[in-house]
C-alpha cells in the first residue's frame, strides 16, 4: 500500500512538473510570440484563417467575441445532430450500429459539445466508427478549444489595462486546438497504440477461447479519441466502461499517462494566466487555493477506498487490496481513488473504476469536487469558474474592511456582481432542482408514460432507472445532475438514463451549465476592461496573495456547504453511517 | 450573429478535415510501426489463438485459474462494470453467493485468505488480471486437479507475477498464467 500511495505521489509531482513549462509556453501561443511550432503550424493555420475568410488583426469587443462563439457552437451541433441521427447508413459502421433516437442525439449532441460527454449511450453497441472520429473525436478538439479561448479572453481582459478590443476569438480558438491540443494529443495517442491500444477500422475481431466460448472483442480507432480526450478534459471513453477498459488503459503505465494527460492543461492554465499578466504570483495564489482544495477532496477517497468495504468485511474475507468492486487489479484501489478525485475535479468525467461502486466517503468526495466546481477544473473553463470566486472574494474582502470593492486596478460594481451571483447560484439550482424533481418522481414510483419506456415500448416507473436502493439510489441521481451542471460527464452509471426523461432533462442542463458560465465572467471580464484604470495605493486589496487566497477559499467552501450539505447528507453521509 | 455565419460554416468543414481525416490517419500510419500494428495483441497455445493477454475471458472449470467475477460475463463486445453500491443487499447476498461457492470448490482454503479481487466484479468486466493472493489461493486446488506439485505451481506464479515500474500493483495474467499450465 505503501508503494501505491509514493505512486499517485509521484504522479502529482510530475503533473505539476510539467505544467509549470507547459503554461510557459501556451502563454506565449496565446501572446503571439515565437515558439517552436510555428515554422510547421504558422502557415497552416493562415491557410485555413484565409479560407475563411478570417482576419485575426480584427479585433473583437466581448460581445463580439461571445457572439463569434455561440455561432460557431450551433454549427457543431447541427453537424452533430446530423451524424448521430444518421450513422447506421454512413460510413465506418462495420459492427452495423443503428441510429440514435432524437433523445438520445440530443444528449449526446450537446454533451460532446460542452465538453461534458455524459454518454448515456455505449461505446461499443451505440455509435460507429465514422461517429467516433467525425463527430465524438472533432467535438472533444473544438470544445477543449473553445473553452480555452474563453479562458484567454479572460486573460487579455485582465492583462490590458484600458481596453475594450480583446484579441479576435477564432485566433485565439484555433490557436488552442492546433499548438496545445493536438501536439499532446499525437504524443498521448502514440504511447496508447505502442501499449496495446487499437487504431484500427475493422470491425469486431472473434477468437476461440481456452475453454471453447467463442468470444468477439470490439476495437476500433480508439487510440486517437483516447488522447483528446484526456488532453481535452472531455472523458468520453471510446469503450462503454471507459479508461477502465484493458484495450482503452491497458496498463498501470498507460493509467499515469492519461492522468497526467487530463491535468496538465488545466493546470498549465492557471501558470500560463501567471506568464501572460505577468503576475507569476496571482497564480500561485490560484494554485495554492485549488490544491488545497484538491487535497482536501483526495484524502478521504483514497482513506475510505483503502480501508475496503466494512459490509464485505464483515462477510469473513481479506481485502488486501481495498475495496475491490468496480475496480480493476492493474490500477489498484490507491490509484483508482487517485483517478476518480481528478476526474471529477478537473471536469474530465473519464473513469478507470465505477464511482457507483465506491464506498460512500469517495462518493462524497467526487460529487463535493463536481458541486464545488472551482478546483483546476477543465480546459480553459476551470479558471472561468474560479474568476467568479475571486470576484466574489474581491466584494466580500472590500465590504469587510469598508472600500470599494477592486480587482487588478478595476472597480468591481453592481452590474459584474449581478452576473457574478447568477453564474454562483445557477450550478446549485440546476442540481438542486434536477434532483429534487427525479427523486420525487421515484418516491412516488410515478408512471412515466412516454418519458421512460421499457424494452417491450411499455411505460416503466420512476424507481426502475435506479440501480440501488435507498441513500444509495438518492445519490445516483444526485450524482448524474451534479455531473451535468459540472460539464463532468462521469455518472453513478448504475443509473438507467437512456430514455427521454433523462436524455432531456440533463441536455437541457449543460446547455445552461455551459454556456452561462462562459458568457458570465467573458461579460464581466469585458466590462472591467473597459473601466478606467486606478493604479495600486496603500490602500488596495491586493488579489495575489496568501491571505487574499484564504477568502476565495472561504467563499467556496461556504457556497458549497450552504447550497449542498442537505442533499449529501440524505445520500453519502447517510449511506456512510448506515453501513 | 450573420457575419460568423459563413466564417464559421467554413472553420468547421477545414477543422473537420483536419483532427477527423489528417490526426486520426497520422494516428493511424504511426501505429503501423508498433509491435501490434494498431490491432489487438493475441496469445497463442499450442499454435493457436486462445485469445487476447489484455482481455480478460472466462475460465469456470476448476482446473484453469479463475479470473474476477464480471457484469459482462466476459463479453468483450459489451463491456460493465456492476455498478451496485457498497451497501446493497442484494449485492452483498451475491458476494457472500460467490464467497460459499468458493469454498465448496477449494476446500481447506479459509474463509480470511480469500482476497476481495476473487469475489468482487471489475470494473470493466474484462480484467484480464487477479492479485497475487488471488493466485496463490487456487493453488491447492489446481495442484490437486491437475496432479502438480504446489511448489512447481507457486513458482509459475512468480514468474507471470507483473509489476509495473513504479508504484503500481502487482497483477497475474490469468490468461497467460492458465496457458503456461
Amino acid at each position: 500500500m505503501t508503494t501505491e500511495l509514493l505512486g499517485i505521489a509521484l504522479i502529482f509531482g510530475i503533473t505539476i512538473a510539467l505544467s509549470i513549462p507547459l503554461g510557459r509556453y501556451m502563454a506565449r501561443v496565446y501572446a503571439g510570440e515565437r515558439t517552436l511550432l510555428d515554422p510547421v503550424l504558422g502557415p497552416l493555420e493562415r491557410l485555413f484563417l484565409r479560407i475563411s475568410g478570417i482576419d485575426t488583426l480584427r479585433e473583437m469587443t466581448w460581445k463580439e467575441h461571445l457572439k463569434a462563439l455561440l455561432t460557431i457552437n450551433l454549427v457543431w451541433f447541427l453537424w452533430a445532430m446530423f451524424v448521430l441521427t444518421n450513422q447506421s447508413w454512413l460510413p465506418w459502421n462495420p459492427d452495423g450500429n443503428p441510429d440514435m433516437t432524437p433523445d438520445l442525439a440530443f444528449n449526446t449532441a450537446i454533451s460532446f459539445l460542452v465538453n461534458c460527454n455524459l454518454q448515456h449511450y455505449s461505446g461499443e453497441t451505440g455509435v460507429s466508427y465514422f461517429t467516433q472520429i467525425f463527430c465524438l473525436n472533432f467535438l472533444q478538439f473544438v470544445s477543449a478549444g473553445t473553452g480555452m479561448a474563453a479562458a484567454v479572453i479572460v486573460f487579455k481582459a485582465i492583462r490590458d489595462k484600458q481596453t475594450t478590443q480583446l484579441g479576435n476569438f477564432y485566433d485565439f480558438f484555433l490557436k488552442s486546438c492546433t499548438r496545445v491540443l493536438l501536439p499532446l494529443s499525437l504524443i498521448v495517442a502514440v504511447t496508447l497504440v505502442f501499449n496495446g491500444t487499437p487504431m484500427n477500422l475493422e470491425g469486431k475481431a472473434s477468437y476461440v477461447s481456452m475453454q471453447g466460448d467463442s468470444v468477439q472483442v470490439s476495437q476500433g480507432p480508439a487510440a486517437a479519441m483516447i488522447a483528446i480526450k484526456h488532453i481535452g478534459t472531455n472523458g468520453g471513453g471510446y469503450f462503454g466502461v471507459n479508461s477502465a477498459h484493458p484495450l482503452e488503459n491497458p496498463s498501470y503505465f498507460t493509467m499515469i499517462v492519461e492522468l497526467l494527460a487530463q491535468t496538465i492543461i488545466p493546470l498549465g492554465m492557471i501558470f500560463a494566466l501567471g506568464y501572460y499578466i505577468r503576475n507569476r504570483k496571482f497564480s500561485y495564489m490560484v494554485f495554492g487555493v485549488m490544491t488545497v482544495g484538491f487535497l482536501a477532496l483526495l484524502a478521504p477517497a483514497v482513506w475510505s477506498e483503502v480501508q475496503g468495504n466494512p459490509a464485505i468485511a464483515q462477510l469473513g474475507i481479506s481485502q488486501p487490496g481495498g475495496s475491490m468492486e468496480g475496480k480493476e487489479v492493474r490500477f489498484g484501489s490507491v490509484a483508482s481513488a487517485y483517478w476518480s478525485i481528478i476526474t471529477t475535479v478537473i471536469s474530465t468525467g473519464s473513469v478507470n473504476a465505477m464511482h457507483d461502486s465506491t464506498m460512500p466517503l469517495s462518493g462524497m468526495a467526487e460529487l463535493l469536487s463536481m458541486m464545488t466546481n472551482a478546483f483546476y477544473g477543465g480546459c480553459g473553463v476551470g479558471i472561468l469558474n474560479f474568476y467568479i470566486f475571486i470576484i466574489l472574494a474581491v466584494f466580500i474582502s472590500g465590504l469587510m474592511v469598508g472600500r470599494t470593492p477592486e480587482f487588478m486596478g478595476k472597480k468591481v460594481e453592481g452590474r459584474e456582481m449581478k452576473i457574478a451571483m447568477i453564474v454562483a447560484l445557477l450550478h446549485p439550482l440546476l442540481i438542486m432542482a434536477g434532483t429534487a424533481i427525479a427523486s420525487y418522481l421515484a418516491a412516488g414510483d410515478v408512471n412515466m408514460g412516454w418519458w421512460y419506456l421499457n424494452a417491450e415500448g411499455q411505460p416503466n416507473t420512476a424507481t426502475a432507472w435506479l440501480n440501488n436502493p435507498g441513500f444509495h439510489g438518492f445519490s445516483e441521481m444526485l450524482y448524474e445532475y451534479t455531473s451535468s451542471s459540472a460539464n463532468n460527464g462521469s455518472g453513478f452509471e448504475g443509473l438507467g438514463d437512456n430514455n427521454p426523461f433523462w436524455n432531456i432533462t440533463t441536455g437541457i442542463c449543460l446547455i445552461f451549465s455551459r454556456f452561462l458560465p462562459i458568457i458570465g465572467p467573458v461579460a464581466i471580464a469585458g466590462l472591467l476592461a473597459s473601466k478606467k484604470y486606478i493604479p495600486e495605493s496603500a490602500g488596495t486589496l491586493r488579489t495575489d496573495t496568501g491571505t487574499f487566497g484564504i477568502m476565495v477559499f472561504a467563499v467556496i467552501v461556504i457556497l458549497a456547504a450552504l447550497a449542498f450539505f442537505p442533499a449529501l447528507a440524505l445520500g453519502p453521509l447517510a449511506e456512510y453511517f448506515s453501513i | 450573429m450573420k457575419s460568423h455565419l459563413f466564417p464559421a460554416l467554413k472553420l468547421t468543414i477545414l477543422t473537420i478535415l483536419f483532427f477527423c481525416i489528417v490526426y486520426p490517419a497520422f494516428v493511424w500510419g504511426i501505429a503501423q510501426l508498433s509491435p501490434t500494428k494498431g490491432k489487438v495483441a493475441w496469445v497463442e497455445h499450442k499454435g493457436k489463438v486462445v485469445g487476447a493477454a489484455l482481455i480478460g475471458q472466462s475460465f469456470t472449470q476448476d482446473t484453469y485459474f479463475q479470473g474476477r467475477p464480471s457484469a459482462a460475463g466476459y463479453n468483450a463486445a459489451s463491456s460493465a462494470g456492476s455498478n451496485k453500491g457498497p451497501s446493497n443487499p442484494d449485492y452483498l447476498k451475491d458476494v457472500q453467493a460467490r464467497i460459499d461457492t468458493f469454498l465448496v470448490h477449494n476446500p481447506g482454503v479459509k474463509k480470511a485468505d480469500i482476497p476481495a479481487d476473487l469475489v468482487t466484479a471489475s470494473g470493466s468486466g474484462l480484467d484480464p488480471d487477479i492479485s497475487v493472493p488471488g493466485a496463490l489461493v487456487q493453488i491447492p486446488r489446481i495442484a490437486r486437479l491437475r496432479q502438480i506439485s504446489e511448489e512447481k505451481l507457486q513458482q509459475l506464479v512468480k514468474t507471470h507475477t507483473q509489476r509495473s515500474l513504479i508504484g503500481g500493483v502487482e497483477t497475474v495474467n490469468v490468461l497467460q498464467l492458465n496457458a503456461a499450465l
